[in-house]
């Protein structure tokens, strides 16, 4: 361990840097990188590569070549490059490749070099050409800025949003700036450019003219900057090897430095971190290396080979043909820890371990030490911290085991940041393997989160990688697992090579029931591969029809998707298909297919009744249904029809229908209507009287009501109304007008079917005691006792019942009578009832 | 799902249903309209709505006034209309016909419709259609369940019956497998569960889909409701067609209790003023007699009249002190008491008067001939002259359903003068009551194979497609048999009288139809729970024409513990009886269950018919 501070370098008081390798390049690249057009990704992403690029070298009919390579190397895809000349290549949050070409177009492909879509940077570049261009990533998105061949800047912040904003002219410029960068300031993008020795913003509406402060006159041209990665700070070489550095806004100046070396760099990038010590820049020549910050002294490394910077949140990345290396400030916890001579809590605690561990009494000193100033639980903490930042599963595995050992001396210690801080590095060391090539610090895996970095394993299709993690981390199934499955069979269904049974067999086999899995995003995915078969097959796995539907009407299955839609005895899912349906096909084929899906026939009657009646009709036409034409007829002639010869017409049409359906009751009553609401027209011109939409009996009633007998006894004969009814009718009628003669008269016509009880029971009703024990007498004697306790002579109800011998209507008698009046009705039944029993 | 947020519910028996969340649910509703509004309420709501909002928490959502949602043109002068509807064409042309008007008008107003309880695609397409999509804006009120008593949940929906067993329309199938979720999150797992009918199955299948979907969230916990039970209708329409005889049910025949709540009139108010009065088991008074046989009422009544009177006689010969005693703390129970026993002596009298007036005992003894299947033809003119006399339209119908129900349809001659009989009295528009009737199965003529209408032999000829065969089943509910007398024999239905039955201890369910009738319903649910399942039932399954299902795993041998008051959650589809109500309730005190009722509404022999009805509009 003597020699872990080997690679470190101080720059200034304060701040150590150090180098060191990640990894060793597993591309054989041929070609030197300045031949090559280069563009990584940040946060350990991949490499793009455009070799042969520069038209004048290029051989006739050798065409550029387009390499992705992940961060250690390992080719990920090529592609030859069959479009325009490119001026940038660049990638997006999402780790798409950027390729900026000359005729301003952007060509848009992903990792596998697969090309997803293009836009263009405006017509106005057609005839300027992009002369260069900046990808750049603020809080909207990915941005593209361009120059053009007429020194004019166009951006637009958010490529998945396209909005062009062409900047407005920089005065007097008739070149090419010698530099210019892109600034987020505010949330505003503007674009700061060097021409000589001045410096211009360029806002949406201005270009104004600016000094950075503190600079001084002699500094020189610009001639290179660089924006930190957070936007915050910015720093400009001049042709005089002068380097100022300060805040982006130009209102404070951090640090300048001088240096032996006026060419202009190749490259330079901020090398910070959170809560840096120390700002520094990091300024690359062809085989030079320069950490400058705010301090005389400055830290060089020799370059064996081309190298390019790709600057990190927490540092730089610097690749070559044979490595790939990350520079850094070291951070305070491993600078504590690893200090030569550090008498930190967690150096101590570092140290108590080792003795530990070689059974030497001299961990409890050291224990005792860092107890004694009460800096336990800081070492542990320091220990944990400076775990995180190691590369090397070794040291980390020192670190936790010191931190682990002096938490066993404390009582109070929360487990949390020491478990959290294994399964972390856990999951990074796995992740930084150079097989997956993705070399992420702890800081720029907390920035990014778990769950973009699952996306990016998905995005490269390491999924049983991610759900390694998923299921290492616990996370939740649904945003876990099988998120990841679910994109996993997205991009099965995309295998050409396998049959859709094959694909559909092996997604279900890996998918099952997993819970958040849905099999119709799957299929919708096959569907838009050209797979309709496969798609249908897989959204047989999906248990919701709710689901199905959709893509199946999508996919014009429509006839399934009608099924689908009955199966699952939705109501709404079934409309929707039905009246999708009745839109995409002809009128013909589409009652033909409701024929055979009674479910959704019945429903669209519905549909029609309420909506449109003349379809409605052409649906039971369609079908023959004769009866349901009568009904709908019948319904017409008194809902719509307001004329008599209309409904009479309306009617006559449902008696054909209802003949032909065989109906011959529905059919006569309906002649019957017929016939009525012709007598009641008739009837209403004569007697200037409503009696339209009358029921017979309410007709009847109504017309002897008026003393209209003769018309009365027509309308019986006509209709042939049985003679109870009409009696029951024509003595209530009668009562009603309180034409007792007429009702007497009536009574003595013939013998009442309905016998004469009825008669006295409506007499009461309209409180006619005299004309009621008239018909009274005249009752068959059964009912007689009835009919006498109705019209209240008692004792001969009394008479009665002692004739019959019937106790039940004896006692009924009695129940009617009351001690004060009828005392003598009640002995004598009383008396009677004895006589029976006696018998 | 969209009840997660109300978990909160306090655990307990059903009465924590009771409290709060419907009411939560529908002020969000309003509040997503700010401003003052009018609101239009479809008539079917108006009850349930006031059931969980009042009018202050109305006006505290400023509404401003209330209208009925009606076929008339509307007066509002408000900028903002809200329409509180049922998710149907019919409502969505009367919002279309108003926004509409505005336009030609040039009246601009803010329209909203809150549906009731989910909206459908098709009125969205209605919108569309007449061209008001853009115009209005749409919320649903997610009100599945109204508690309208302890045991006692209804969805309010009386729609369902005609909807699914006339038009065969399964729109609301969903929505009661979701109110079915919903309890199982509050009160199950229900682990057992039983059902017989066709639509009881989609409905289990369907909440059984919900149940796997939110799998994962429901921890295992002792369930309060485990078993559950559920029917269709049309498994037995003959007890809904009989008179109701039990108090509840009698005072829902006499005056329609409408959620839980009956408006007394003056008749039985004896005052000028008709009363609102809610009906639960809150109410004393009620809560003992509701399940009694009519009979008994007056007696217990009266009874209870002499009691009060004696607690208010205490009063004599109390000192200060006792006297404070009693009125701050009894007088006003005892004149609560008092008003609700004078309301419901009124009740009675007043279903005295109407019932004696129609000759009420002669109409209990031609039901009972129907049910036991004797004297058809004295009952058969008993019928005509009903009809004959324009004694009421629902009843004559009701009585002829009664006859075709229990004889399995009327003979040809029967069938056809009784229905000209009908016609004649009522109008030729009954013609389209009698085909509906005839499609439900309700009221239809012997004369097998003959009875298949063109729509249904089409439909057995294309067995071969499977969801065809599905609807094959559905026609073929739609016409089934009812093979009453079999199931009647088989069950035991009609309890063999030695002497009196006595009624004021009775001994089955029987009592609740004047000890001539055990329920059929609710005989299955008892036998079905007693067996653990069908077994045994074949032949009875095999008349109510299949569908039945039980739990399919064997049920695992649970914690005795909770076998101590087992609770049954009877769910009817389409409507149950007080009646029913009444006979479970019974069953339950004998054999130490508890049931809960979920219903799609509460049903009665007159609702059944008014859904049949096509009258003129």
């Amino acid at each position: 361990m003597a020699c872990y501070t080997a690679n470190w370098d101080p720059l200034g008081e304060e701040a150590f840097y150090r180098k060191f390798e990640l990894y060793s390049m597993a591309w054989n690249l041929k070609e030197d990188l300045r031949d090559c057009l280069v563009a990584a990704a940040p946060y350990g992403g991949p490499i793009a590569l455009l070799k042969n690029n520069l038209r004048k070298e290029k051989s006739p009919g050798s065409r550029p070549l387009l390499e992705i390579y992940s961060a250690s190397g390992v080719p990920l895809a090529s592609v030859l490059w069959k479009s325009g000349q490119v001026v940038q290549l660049g990638w997006t949050a999402s780790e798409d490749l950027l390729c900026i070409q000359e005729d301003g177009t952007v060509l848009i492909y992903n990792l596998f070099c697969e090309f997803k879509r293009h836009f263009s940077m405006g017509n106005e570049v057609l005839q300027n050409h992009v002369r260069e261009a900046k990808v750049f990533h603020t809080e909207y998105g990915t941005g593209v800025a361009i120059l053009t061949g007429a020194h004019r800047f166009s951006l637009t912040t958010n490529i998945d949003n396209l909005k062009l904003r062409r900047m407005p002219e920089v005065p007097g410029l008739q070149k090419l700036p010698s530099c210019w960068a892109v600034l987020s300031q505010d949330r505003v993008t503007i674009i700061l450019l060097a021409v000589g020795q001045d410096l211009y913003l360029l806002d949406n509406t201005s270009c104004s003219v600016v000094t950075p402060p503190g600079i001084s006159p002699h500094a020189g041209a610009y001639v290179q900057m660089a924006v930190s990665f957070n936007y915050c700070h910015l720093a400009l070489f001049t042709d005089t090897g002068s380097i100022w550095m300060g805040t982006s806004s130009l209102k404070e100046k951090l640090g300048e430095f001088s240096c032996d070396f006026r060419a202009p760099p190749r490259q330079m990038v901020w090398c910070t971190r959170p809560r840096s010590k120390q700002r520094a820049v990091v300024v690359a020549w062809d085989r030079r290396l320069l950490v400058a910050g705010n301090s005389k002294e400055c830290i060089q490394f020799v370059l064996d080979e081309d190298s390019y910077l790709v600057p990190e949140l927490d540092g730089v990345r610097i690749f070559s043909r044979t490595t790939h290396e990350f520079l850094h400030e070291i951070p305070e916890a491993s600078e504590e820890i690893f200090k030569i001579a550090s008498m930190a809590p967690g150096a101590l605690l570092l140290e108590a371990q080792r003795e530990y561990e070689k059974e030497s009494q001299k961990a409890d000193e050291y224990l005792r030490e860092i107890k004694d100033q009460n800096l336990l639980s800081e070492a542990a903490r320091q220990c944990i911290e400076a775990a995180g930042y190691e590369h090397e599963p070794e040291t980390q595995k020192s670190l936790l085991r010191a931190a682990s050992f002096g938490k066993c001396f404390l009582d109070k210690f929360s487990p949390e940041s020491f478990v959290r801080t294994c399964r972390d590095l856990r999951v990074l060391n796995a992740i930084r393997d150079y097989q997956i090539g993705i070399p992420l610090t702890f800081a720029q895996y907390k920035q990014l989160t778990i769950e973009v970095l699952l996306d990016r394993l998905v995005l490269r299709r390491l999924y049983p990688l991610a759900i390694k993690i998923c299921e290492y981390l616990r996370l939740s199934e649904f945003q876990g697992v099988s998120r990841i499955l679910a994109h996993w069979a997205c991009y099965k269904v995309q295998q050409k090579d396998k049959s859709d049974e094959e694909v559909a067999h092996a997604v279900n086999q890996k998918l099952g029931d997993t819970p958040g899995i849905s099999y119709s995003e799957i299929a919708a995915r096959a569907y838009d591969c050209g797979r309709t078969e496969l798609a249908i097959k897989l959204l047989e796995y999906e248990p919701r029809s709710g689901e199905q539907v959709p893509l199946l009407l999508k996919m014009k299955k429509s006839q399934l998707a009608l099924n689908k839609a009955i199966e699952s005895g939705d109501t709404d899912l079934v409309y929707t298909v039905v009246l999708h349906l009745k839109n995409e096909l002809n009128r013909g084929t589409f009652f033909m297919t409701l024929q055979k899906q009674p479910v959704a026939l019945s429903l669209y009657r519905q549909f029609c009744k309420h909506q449109e009646l003349e379809t409605l009709k052409d649906l039971y036409n369609q079908d023959d249904d004769h009866q349901e034409l009568g009904n709908f007829h019948v319904h017409s002639s008194y809902s719509s029809e307001k004329r008599i010869e209309g409904r009479v017409a309306a009617l006559q049409n449902a008696v054909d229908e209802y003949y032909k359906a065989k109906n011959e009751f529905a059919a006569k009553a309906t002649e019957d209507q017929i016939k009525l609401l012709r007598m009641q027209r008739r009837l209403q011109d004569d007697l200037d009287k409503p009696y339209v939409d009358y029921s017979l009996h309410d007709t009847v009633y109504g017309l002897i009501l008026d003393g209209n007998h003769k018309r009365a006894e027509q309308l019986y004969r006509e209709f042939r109304i049985p003679d109870k009814r009409f009696w029951w009718l024509k003595i209530g009628a009668l009562a009603e007008r309180e034409d007792w003669e007429e009702m007497e008269k009536f009574s003595k016509s013939k013998k009442s079917p309905i016998g004469y009880l009825p008669f006295v029971e409506i007499c009461m009703k309209h409180h006619n005691r005299h004309e009621a024990k008239k018909y009274a007498a005249r009752v068959t004697p059964e009912q007689r006792v009835k009919a006498h306790i109705l019209v209240g002579e008692l004792d001969q109800a009394a008479d009665a019942a002692i004739e019959h011998k019937n106790e039940n209507e004896m006692n009924l008698v009695l129940s009617k009578c009351t001690a004060a009046t009828d005392s003598s009705v009640g002995e004598k039944i009383n008396r009677a009832k004895a006589q029976i029993l006696k018998k | 799902m969209a009840f997660a947020g109300r978990r909160d519910a306090p655990d307990g028996r059903t009465s924590a249903c009771s409290s709060g969340w419907p009411e939560t649910s529908s002020s969000t509703c309003w509040s997503r309209l700010p401003g003052k509004k009018d609101l239009f309420i479809e008539a079917d709501l108006m009850s349930p709505l006031d059931r969980i909002a009042n009018v202050s928490i109305l006006k505290q959502h400023e509404v401003d006034k209330l209208y009925k949602v009606e076929n008339k043109p509307i007066v509002s002068t408000s900028d903002q209309l809200c329409f509180l509807v049922r998710p149907r064409i019919t409502n969505m042309k009367y919002v279309a016909d108003i926004v509409n008007a505005d336009k030609a008008t040039g009246r601009s107003r803010k329209y909203k419709i809150i549906f009731s309880p989910q909206k459908f695609y098709t009125c969205e397409l209605v919108l569309e259609e007449e061209g008001i999509y853009g115009d209005v804006t749409c919320d649903e009120w997610a009100f599945y369940l109204l508690p309208l008593d302890d045991d006692l949940l209804s969805m309010e929906l009386p729609e369902f019956f005609r909807d699914y067993f006339l038009e065969g329309d399964q729109r609301w199938i969903s929505t009661v497998a979701r109110a079915l979720q919903l309890l199982n999150s509050l009160f199950g797992p229900f682990t057992h569960t039983y059902g017989i009918g066709r639509c009881a199955k989609m409905v289990y299948e369907v909440w059984r889909e919900l149940v796997e979907e939110s799998e994962g969230d429901s921890q295992a916990r002792r369930p309060e409701i485990s078993h559950v039970f559920l029917m269709d209708r049309d498994v037995d329409y003959v007890t809904a067609l009989c008179s109701q005889v039990v108090y509840e049910g009698l005072v829902d025949d006499t005056f329609r209790i409408k959620c839980g709540s009956v408006d007394f009139g003056p008749d039985v108010t004896s005052s000028d003023r008709s009363f609102k009065v809610l009906l639960n088991a809150q109410d004393k008074v009620f809560s003992e007699i509701r399940n009694e046989h009519f009979s008994n009422v007056f007696g217990f009544l009266s009874q209870k009249a002499r009691n009060l009177q004696t607690q208010y006689d205490r009063r004599r010969g109390m000192d200060i002190k006792q006297m404070k005693n009693f009125v701050s703390q009894e007088l006003k129970g005892l004149k609560q008491e008092h008003r609700l026993l004078s309301l419901h002596i009124g009740a009675c009298e007043s279903i005295m008067k109407k019932k004696t007036k129609q000759d009420f005992q002669e109409l209990l003894k031609t039901e009972h001939s129907l049910l036991e299947g004797f004297d058809i033809r004295e009952s058969t003119s008993y019928i005509e002259e009903h009809i004959d006399r324009q004694v009421s339209p629902s009843e004559s119908l009701r009585l002829m359903c009664l006859l075709s129900v229990t004889e399995n349809g009327l003979i040809p001659k029967d069938y056809r003068s009784l229905k000209t009989q009908y016609l004649q009295s009522y109008g030729p528009e009954h013609l389209l009551t009698f085909h509906n009737l005839k499609r439900i199965g309700l009221l239809t003529e012997q004369a097998p194979g003959e009875t298949l209408t063109a729509v249904e032999s089409k439909v057995s000829k294309l067995v071969t497609d499977r969801a065809a065969g599905k609807l094959t089943d559905a026609f073929n509910s739609l016409a089934r048999k009812s093979n009453f007398r079999g199931l009647s024999k088989k069950l035991g239905l009609i309890p063999r009288v030695d002497g009196e039955y006595n009624l004021k201890v009775p001994r089955d369910m029987a009592y609740v139809f004047s000890g001539a009738y055990v329920p059929l319903s609710c005989k299955i649910i008892e036998q079905v729970l007693e067996r653990k399942g069908w077994l045994g039932l074949e032949e009875v399954v095999r008349l109510l024409n299949g569908n039945e299902f039980a739990p399919t795993e064997p049920v695992t041998e649970e914690n005795p513990a909770w076998e101590v008051q087992r609770v049954i959650l009877a769910v009817f589809l389409g409507g149950c009886t007080f009646s029913e109500i009444s006979a479970l309730r019974f069953l339950g005190k004998e054999k130490g269950y508890k049931f809960i009722f979920l219903t799609t509404a509460i049903a009665s022999s007159a609702r059944l018919m008014d859904a049949m009805l096509e009258a003129k509009v």
